[in-house]
């Protein structure tokens, strides 16, 4: 569970095949490590070599447009934009999620409360008091991974992942939270439910929610 | 146009792929095989990106609702035309009312079906291709049905490169012959197929005998492995120290390995993101060689270097490209 420390000073670079990279700091997923992911992406995403820069959790990956031959010099680029990289301020929304949490829709919040030692209460007390950041999208379409999660209740994914999961299912993986956006499989463990709608491909954008934007959730009911 | 006469489930309409939508959550879907699916528009002069039907499951069965000319690609699915044998990467012209039957491929997984000027469904986010968990894209959104009727784009070329058309119809030289890779004997019978891996970021937090049957042993590929990844079983992988990454992107070839052991190489319907470690990608060149393999076979990686991998990139654009100029000339000597 030490990996998400970073020990290490610098950040690392590492490549997705040909496809693309992955560029990984060192420094606490908070939000001043995600306000320079912001602004790292926006700089790298006008290079000719970049087809798009997409942020995960205070990581940045990078789709190639085409491979560069030179990848020593895009690595170079990247780590001096990242040293000069200023924190870019995205000012979103705040949106309420009612959620109820535990039951057959929170079927995983035994596993939590069996790592954590928590009772129920206590566990939904400690999710539903933060305003969590939308640090970025990825998953599945909509879906939003969120910043400020009390590590208190963080709890390791799944050794397998669960198959067919519903959409609005809100749920803990590692140290992070989130809200599937539609249904699928997924190794976090699913703690509540929520009616939030979060993509429309016919929009533009398709999504919700932008990073910066904000959500608190709220217990619409607890079930044991 | 044609309509869908068989009820065998999981064949979609997909093309290249969808970009640019990763910061949305969108993965890229596209075709599993997509050289099979460029090789395929190729033929009929249609651009490369265009859509077409990627067949999975056997038996499958159309009627031509119109004249028009197809190709198929991919995985030999002993084609017959309303009973006439049709050789695989092929195209030839249909005759309205006819039907075109494909059989269980002896090697292979996918077979693709390409109508002269591409699949004529409505351009989302970018691309033709299906987007099964976000229910968009393709054919309304999902796999294709019996009864589901099927356009292809009237174009001023697709008139054209009919009449240029043989009645025999002609073919050319399926890749796993002009870039063949690892032990021929056992690719030839399709009981295992090599794939190139570049090592990815956690690579290095494996205990050396893990990374030692990584490369070493045969992968079996479990009956769990459809277009959003293989998942694989064999001598399980074990870290020196256990890991929990953050959520990062990850993209269609990444080899994740879950605490089982047990790793799951992400395909063409997989998450934009995700957070197990990675031990390695598959490289893009040898992509097509995955939607080709079948669950029950085996599956062997070859490590790489990153130029490797883009020769072997440059390797796939040439064979299109030659298929593209024979293509070209073949018509014009008809013409």
């Amino acid at each position: 569970m030490k990996n998400t420390d970073h020990a290490d000073a610098s950040p690392r670079i590492s490549l997705l095949g040909t496809t693309g990279l992955l560029f990984e700091p060192p420094g606490d997923m908070d939000l001043h490590t995600q306000r320079r992911i912001w602004w790292l992406a926006r700089h790298v995403e006008a290079w000719p070599c970049i087809k798009e820069a997409v942020p995960g959790m205070s990581n940045l990956m990078l789709i190639f447009d085409t491979p560069p031959r030179n990848i020593g010099k895009v690595e170079n680029d990247l780590l001096d934009a990242w040293n000069s990289a200023g924190e870019l301020q995205l000012d979103g929304r705040i949106i309420e999620l009612p959620v109820i949490y535990g039951g057959e829709h929170g079927p995983h919040i035994s596993d939590v409360i069996e790592h954590t030692g928590l009772s129920i209460e206590e566990i939904v007390q400690i999710h539903t008091e933060p305003l969590y950041t939308v640090y970025a999208l990825g998953s599945h379409p909509g879906y939003c991974y969120l910043g400020g999660m009390d590590p208190r209740i963080a709890t390791p994914r799944r050794k397998v992942p669960v198959l067919g999961l519903p959409g609005g299912a809100v749920s803990i993986g590692g140290a992070q939270t989130g809200v599937s956006a539609s249904a699928g499989p997924s190794g976090w463990n699913t703690i509540g439910h929520t009616d939030m709608v979060f993509f429309d491909p016919q929009r533009d954008p398709p999504a919700l929610l932008a990073p910066g934007d904000m959500i608190r959730f709220h217990a619409e009911r607890i079930i044991k | 146009m044609i309509e869908i006469l068989s009820a065998t489930a999981l064949a979609s309409v997909q093309d290249l792929g969808r970009d640019g939508y990763l910061r949305y959550g969108v993965g890229t879907s596209g075709a599993m095989d997509r050289v099979a699916l460029a090789a395929g528009n190729i033929l009929l002069g249609n651009p490369e990106n265009s859509a077409a039907i990627e067949i999975p499951m056997f038996p499958f069965q159309v009627r031509f609702l119109e004249d028009i000319a197809f190709a198929l690609t991919g995985a030999d699915a002993n084609a017959e035309l309303d009973g006439q044998p049709i050789p695989p990467w092929w195209t030839i012209q249909a005759r309205k009312g006819q039907e075109l039957r494909l059989s269980p491929p002896t090697h292979g997984a996918r077979c693709y079906l390409a109508l002269a000027g591409g699949i004529d469904v409505p351009v989302m986010l970018g691309s033709r291709s299906t987007q099964l968990r976000g229910e968009f894209g393709g054919y309304c959104g999902r796999t294709l049905k019996r009864g589901d009727v099927i356009s292809a784009i009237a174009s001023a070329e697709r008139a054209e490169a009919y009449t240029a058309l043989p009645a025999a119809g002609f073919g050319i030289e399926p890749p796993e012959f002009t870039l063949p890779l690892g032990d021929l004997e056992s690719t030839a019978h399709a009981t295992r197929t090599f794939v190139r891996v570049l090592p990815a970021a956690e690579y290095d937090c494996y205990e050396d005998a893990s990374l030692e049957s990584f490369w070493s042993q045969d992968w079996k590929i479990t009956s769990q492995s459809d277009r959003y990844g293989y998942r694989l079983a064999g001598e399980a992988l074990v870290t020196k120290t256990t890991l929990e990454q953050r959520s990062h992107g990850i993209v269609p070839g990444v080899i994740q390995v879950p605490h089982s052991g047990q790793p799951i190489i992400q395909l063409r319907d997989a998450q934009p993101s995700g957070g197990y470690p990675k031990i390695g990608t598959v490289i893009e060149a040898d992509l097509w060689r995955l939607g080709q393999a079948r669950p029950g076979t085996q599956l062997r990686f070859v490590q790489t270097t990153y130029e490797e991998a883009l020769s072997a990139l440059d390797e796939v654009h040439d064979y299109l490209n030659k298929i593209r100029r024979l293509t070209e000339l073949y018509l014009l000597s008809k013409r």
